[in-house]
């Protein structure tokens, strides 16, 4: 990939390929990818478990990019190679300009300090910690200094609506308002790109809805490149600029989320939309009622 | 009967090792030995010097400070009065002192083993058996190697009571490292905590509450060992009891027993109210 190819991109994915052991006794790496047939032996061996499978993608600055899939379609893993929290089988990341799958440890640390921040389903906080201690996590952990990262958390609070609850613990809030420390927390890193993943779907329809806006707010606030994972169709089509559909570690569809309702490549995703689809119909159909009486 | 001419002896090759450590490692064995005694002398002549009234004091605020209830404050401040009520104050002190010279010891060596456990994959396949093996030993075998290597004394008392106790902080070290949710572990990573990091700001403040329950233990099996550790010459309580035994003189057996009790019960409730300090709060 030359330079010139890369500008105006801020994320891309090629050829990645995650392949697990079922028993965790084999390691397999990337030599198996250059090998057809080996490849084609460990399809059929029921310890591989292919978890993506020669991804490709590219994401653009300040975009927000959604990848979607049913549970076990590949889409949380695929996110968790893009900062090496699962180390990808084989293939090429580059992030901002830089190689993350070539890192060396000590260079991933920076980069997972400084260029990229990530919001977890299960937000992950730390339940010895504050609020505001759990916000400045991050920023503790490379090393800022107290009393500035004490501010910059109390801003970021301040901007998902948590002011007041700085010194609370996370066992005293609520699902949506944990999640809006796990958003502080990322946001407060000022990291060009966010990773999400599912980070609203444990959450009751009401309150989803709202820090979907929240977040459709903030984004439009701070421009971030945001890598977005989700199974919710109507999710994807609120925050989404493109998205991806993934099946059995393949993206089976990119495009803007109109595209992919209007025009789906085949059965899979087709079946995927349908449901947006008919619900978009009926109301079609209620409002031409109303008009008509 | 099993058959005689299959029995084979390890006792003899295991006593050879014995003298052959004692012979030739003496000055090892003498330093290690000068270097307890010096902890050990330390912490009892610091408690001997304090007046009894303030160790009662230090008792009822430490309960106080962890509980907030008056009843228990007062309970547990009473219990070390009666063991002065019974004239065995003196005696309680050089217990508490080699108990918590064991306990010292104990902790610096298995706070890191317990990491050790759990971190290094493998380890805990060693480790486990042997830990096993360690608290299934009746605690009197130890008696005679620590004798043998540490002569009579409160020095050999300490080490028995160390190997003894020792499990329990090791393995409750690694079971609350090991119970670290990997949701957490992994968004400590994903913000770039190296791996020391890792351990220091989530791991271990996430297992302190296992690795206090574990310090409570050791404790609680120290003060057990230290009664058997009279027999190789550690003066105490533990030296009362056995006198009462040889007398036959059960009134001042119950008194010191008594006092045992008394001083685990106290010790038991301030290292559980400091680990229930540790636990992550709830609503």
């Amino acid at each position: 990939m030359t330079a010139v190819e890369s500008v105006g991109k801020a994320i891309e994915i090629e050829d990645l390929w995650k392949i697990y052991s079922r028993t965790k006794k084999n390691r397999y790496g990337s030599e198996v990818l250059r090998n057809p047939e080996k490849l084609r032996a460990l399809e059929g061996n029921s310890d591989a478990v292919f978890a993506v499978k020669g991804v490709s993608l590219w994401v653009a600055p300040g975009e927000t990019f959604i990848i979607m899939g049913l549970s076990g379609s590949g889409k949380s893993t695929l996110i968790r190679c893009l900062l090496r929290l699962v180390e990808p089988t084989g293939g090429f990341i580059k992030i901002n300009g830089e190689e993350v799958t070539s890192m060396t440890s000590s260079e991933l640390v920076a980069f997972r300090r400084n260029q990229v921040a990530m919001v977890f389903q299960h937000y992950g906080l730390l339940p010895h910690r504050t609020v505001l201690q759990n916000v400045s996590f991050g920023l503790r952990l490379r090393g800022e200094p107290a009393e500035k990262a004490r501010e910059k958390a109390l801003e970021a609070i301040q901007k998902v609506g948590l002011a007041g609850w700085e010194d609370h613990h996370p066992v005293s809030l609520s699902g949506g308002m944990r999640q809006r420390v796990g958003i502080a927390r990322a946001l407060v890193m000022g990291s060009p790109v966010l990773l999400m993943d599912e980070p609203f779907s444990g959450l009751d329809p009401l309150i989803r809805r709202e820090l979907q806006d929240e977040l459709m707010r903030l984004q439009g606030e701070i421009r971030k490149t945001i890598f977005f994972v989700t199974h919710d169709l109507s999710e994807a089509l609120r925050l989404g600029d493109r998205m991806a559909v993934m099946r059995d570690g393949r993206v089976v569809q990119v495009g803007t989320p109109e595209d992919i309702i209007s025009d789906p490549v085949d059965e899979y995703v087709a079946r995927f939309v349908q449901d947006e689809r008919e619900q978009l119909r009926r109301a079609e159909r209620r409002m031409a009622d109303k008009a008509a009486g | 009967m099993f058959p005689q001419s299959l029995e084979f002896h390890i006792a003899p090759k295991i006593n050879r090792f014995v003298d052959w450590l004692v012979v030739s490692h003496a000055p090892f064995f003498d330093s290690v030995s000068a270097g307890i005694l010096k902890v050990l002398l330390s912490i009892n002549g610091f408690l001997n010097q304090v007046p009894w009234w303030v160790i009662i004091a230090v008792v009822a605020l430490t309960v106080w400070s962890t509980t907030k209830k008056v009843f228990p404050t007062l309970l547990l401040s009473f219990l070390p009065f009666i063991i002065g009520v019974f004239g065995l104050w003196g005696l309680a002190m050089e217990t508490l002192s080699v108990v918590c010279t064991a306990v010292i010891l104990a902790l610096l060596l298995g706070i890191p083993l317990g990491v050790f456990m759990a971190e290094v994959s493998g380890a805990a396949t060693v480790l486990k058996p042997l830990l096993d093996a360690m608290q299934t030993m009746p605690s009197f075998v130890y008696l005679i190697p620590a004798m043998m290597l540490f002569g009579l004394g409160k020095v050999p008392a300490v080490l028995a009571t160390l190997i003894y106790a020792l499990p329990p902080v090791i393995r409750l070290t690694a079971l609350g490292l090991q119970q670290v949710p990997a949701s957490v572990e992994e968004a400590a990573l994903a913000y770039g905590a190296t791996h020391w990091q890792l351990l220091k700001e989530v791991r271990i403040p996430l297992a302190m509450p296992s690795i206090l329950a574990g310090v409570n233990q050791t404790t609680m099996m120290a003060l057990a060992m230290v009664v058997v550790a009279s027999m190789i010459g550690a003066r105490g309580l533990g030296q009362e009891v056995l006198l009462s035994i040889n007398r036959i003189d059960v009134g001042r057996g119950f008194e010191a027993g008594a006092s045992v009790v008394a001083m685990a019960i106290v010790i038991d409730r301030i290292t559980q109210g400091i680990a229930r300090k540790w636990e992550p709060p709830k609503r």
